[in-house]
């Protein structure tokens, strides 16, 4: 179960807004958190407490494949995004290194900024604590739960690999 | 049962007899590459998943461009670790200072990219190689390190959207108006998750530079990746870099069935297309040059993965020739690799931007995402041959960039404000 504050972003959050170019000298999670979202809110990462829950737009996380822009995002203790709709290159970072998202229209216009949000992410059931409004998200289709299941894509791999004694 | 280009070149590399969009497969890849900032991540995921070797040493593409020469001392140490990598597993492809380019000009130049071939690469302009009939894409360090080590890849076969640009292209129209255009028109999500398959003659009488231009920006629109069938001018190109790179590998022409399903099929008169400006801050955000405005600039960056070719560094000396750049703004020349740079200097194209007082960069990505080699202080504004605009994506936060082609990006360097050719 999923529980945090919602912190309301527009359409097209691309990825140099999530985590700018300037601080891709390193891969370090802990680094790149510290300026996560920094160009679309530069007060976003010191405002933010763990837990809390991205709600975007529609093509959240477009542009570069720079898998640091779901790094920052989780190393910065977001427990899961919500949007509209993802650019594609985002969504399977996301699910590969174990970001929980979500793709909802109507759950992200009946959240406002602030709002508690709950998340019950095998059944993709988003429950908006503040206004008690409900809302569904479609399943992940069975192999890519399967990934999340695992924690992420090396970790699936690593079973296929060495088995599941790992 | 009937398919597209994009789908049988999934099911060969599934080995099936066809594949639907919507499903999703493990695929076989012929190429898997990464830079200077994405490898990083990705060596450090391979190396938990506890393999002692990469699945094909000749099939791993490590190519430091971004940050490179090495910028400052934290890129440094992520050269070293993709080295230090390459030497480990003895990594047939890396390529060091003085060899490199942008991957993305670089790998078609050495024949590592064939049509035919399944790529994946960590850098969202993979989709360039789809210019030859091949189906490559953008992925993460993550998926880069899972197909290091087994070969694969996890795909979901695309719905693809057939763009037909018929007729010919107006006077300084290029490749890169055509597909900007094309993301003007459907939106920076208007392909999301789809293959883009151009076709049309005006498609067919670009050349192969063209072609990686617009093949370069299907990931503007969202899409998944972005193909053109194979053709005469295809082979032409595939054949001499074949030869002169000793490459014994075979490759495969695919084309689409008569009767493959599209998702969409839109078409588009060249004769409506003049050259392409966009402006702040998505690249869909598209004017004709015609309706610009008065557009003052501080900097004008011509080169990239997108336009850094031979053709467009020849296109934009051949507007510099005898001219100098507009004294209130900086011309930086980015040629994408050191075969470009050899050509430029024996066709004295390096001549025609040194007197024109243009600085020539040694191959990197550079300013084109506001690494180096010319950001942009707060305020400024610079016109870029590049592929994205994105607020502060060459330097501060509050600098803007638009895009344009080379031959407006040339005349704009000389007009100092953005402007066409044709008023010089």
């Amino acid at each position: 179960m999923i529980l945090g504050k919602a912190h309301k972003f527009g359409d097209n959050i691309d990825t140099d807004a999530i985590i700018p170019a300037r601080h891709l000298n390193t891969h370090d999670p802990a680094e790149l958190a510290k300026h996560v979202m920094e160009d679309a809110d530069p007060r976003f990462a010191a405002k933010m407490k763990v837990n809390d829950i991205i709600v975007a737009g529609e093509n959240f996380g477009c542009g570069s494949s720079r898998e640091h822009a779901p790094i920052a995002i989780k190393a910065a203790g977001i427990s899961a995004v919500i949007a509209k709709s993802f650019a594609r290159i985002f969504y399977r970072n996301a699910i590969n290194i174990g970001l929980p998202i979500l793709e909802s229209k109507e759950a992200v216009d009946g959240i406002k900024e602030g709002d508690e949000v709950e998340i019950e992410l095998t059944l993709g059931e988003i429950r908006n604590v503040t206004t008690k409004k409900n809302y569904r998200s479609a399943p992940f289709p069975p192999f890519m739960q399967q990934i999340i299941k695992a924690g992420g894509l090396i970790e699936y791999v690593r079973r296929k690999i060495h088995g599941k004694n790992v | 049962m009937p398919m597209t280009l994009t789908e049988k070149i999934l099911a060969a590399h599934c080995g099936r007899a066809d594949v639907k969009p919507g499903e999703l497969i493990n695929a076989r890849v012929d190429l898997v590459l990464g830079n200077d900032i994405t490898a990083p991540p990705a060596i450090k995921e391979f190396e938990r998943i506890g393999v002692d070797r990469v699945f094909d040493k000749d099939k791993v593409a490590l190519v430091p461009d971004h940050f490179t020469p090495n910028k400052d001392i934290k890129s440094a140490e992520q050269v070293k670790m993709m080295r230090e990598f390459a030497r480990k597993y003895q990594i047939t492809n890396f390529f060091e200072i003085g060899c490199v380019g942008i991957e993305h000009a670089l790998l078609p130049e050495l024949g590592l990219t064939l049509p035919g071939d399944l790529i994946i690469g960590a850098d969202s302009h993979t989709c360039t190689y789809g210019a030859l009939g091949a189906f490559s894409t953008g992925v993460g360090s993550t998926d880069m390190a899972a197909a290091m080590a087994t070969g694969e890849v996890w795909l979901k076969v695309p719905e693809t959207i057939k763009f037909i640009y018929n007729g010919k292209l107006n006077k300084w129209v290029e490749g890169k108006d055509l597909i900007l255009y094309t993301i003007g028109n459907i939106g920076v999500d208007g392909a999301r998750y789809m293959a883009m398959e151009f076709t049309g003659n005006a498609i067919k009488s670009l050349s192969m530079d063209q072609r990686f231009t617009m093949a370069n920006m299907a990931i503007e629109a969202g899409g998944k990746n972005g193909i053109i069938e194979p053709d005469d001018i295809t082979i032409r190109y595939v054949k001499e870099v074949i030869k002169r790179n000793n490459i014994k590998r075979a490759y495969t022409l695919y084309k689409s069935d008569a009767d493959a399903k599209y998702s969409k099929v839109i078409e588009y008169k060249c004769g409506d297309i003049e050259p392409q400006v966009a402006f702040p801050s998505l690249p869909s955000n598209t004017k004709p040059i015609s309706k610009v405005g008065n557009i003052k600039l501080d900097q004008v960056v011509i080169g990239s993965c997108t336009n850094g070719r031979i053709e467009d560094m020849r296109i934009a000396a051949k507007i510099l020739k005898g001219k100098k750049k507009h004294k209130d703004l900086r011309v930086i020349i980015l040629p994408a690799t050191q075969r470009v740079v050899k050509q430029m200097i024996k066709e004295g194209i390096v001549d025609v931007f040194i007197d024109a007082q243009c600085a020539v960069s040694t191959p990197t990505c550079g300013p084109c995402l506001g690494g180096h080699m010319g950001v942009l202080a707060e305020g400024e504004r610079a016109l870029a041959t590049t592929n994205r605009n994105f607020v502060g994506r060459m330097g501060h936060p509050k600098s803007e960039v638009y895009l344009s082609g080379v031959a407006v990006a040339a005349a704009s360097a000389i007009l100092g404000r953005i402007g066409s050719p044709e008023e010089l």
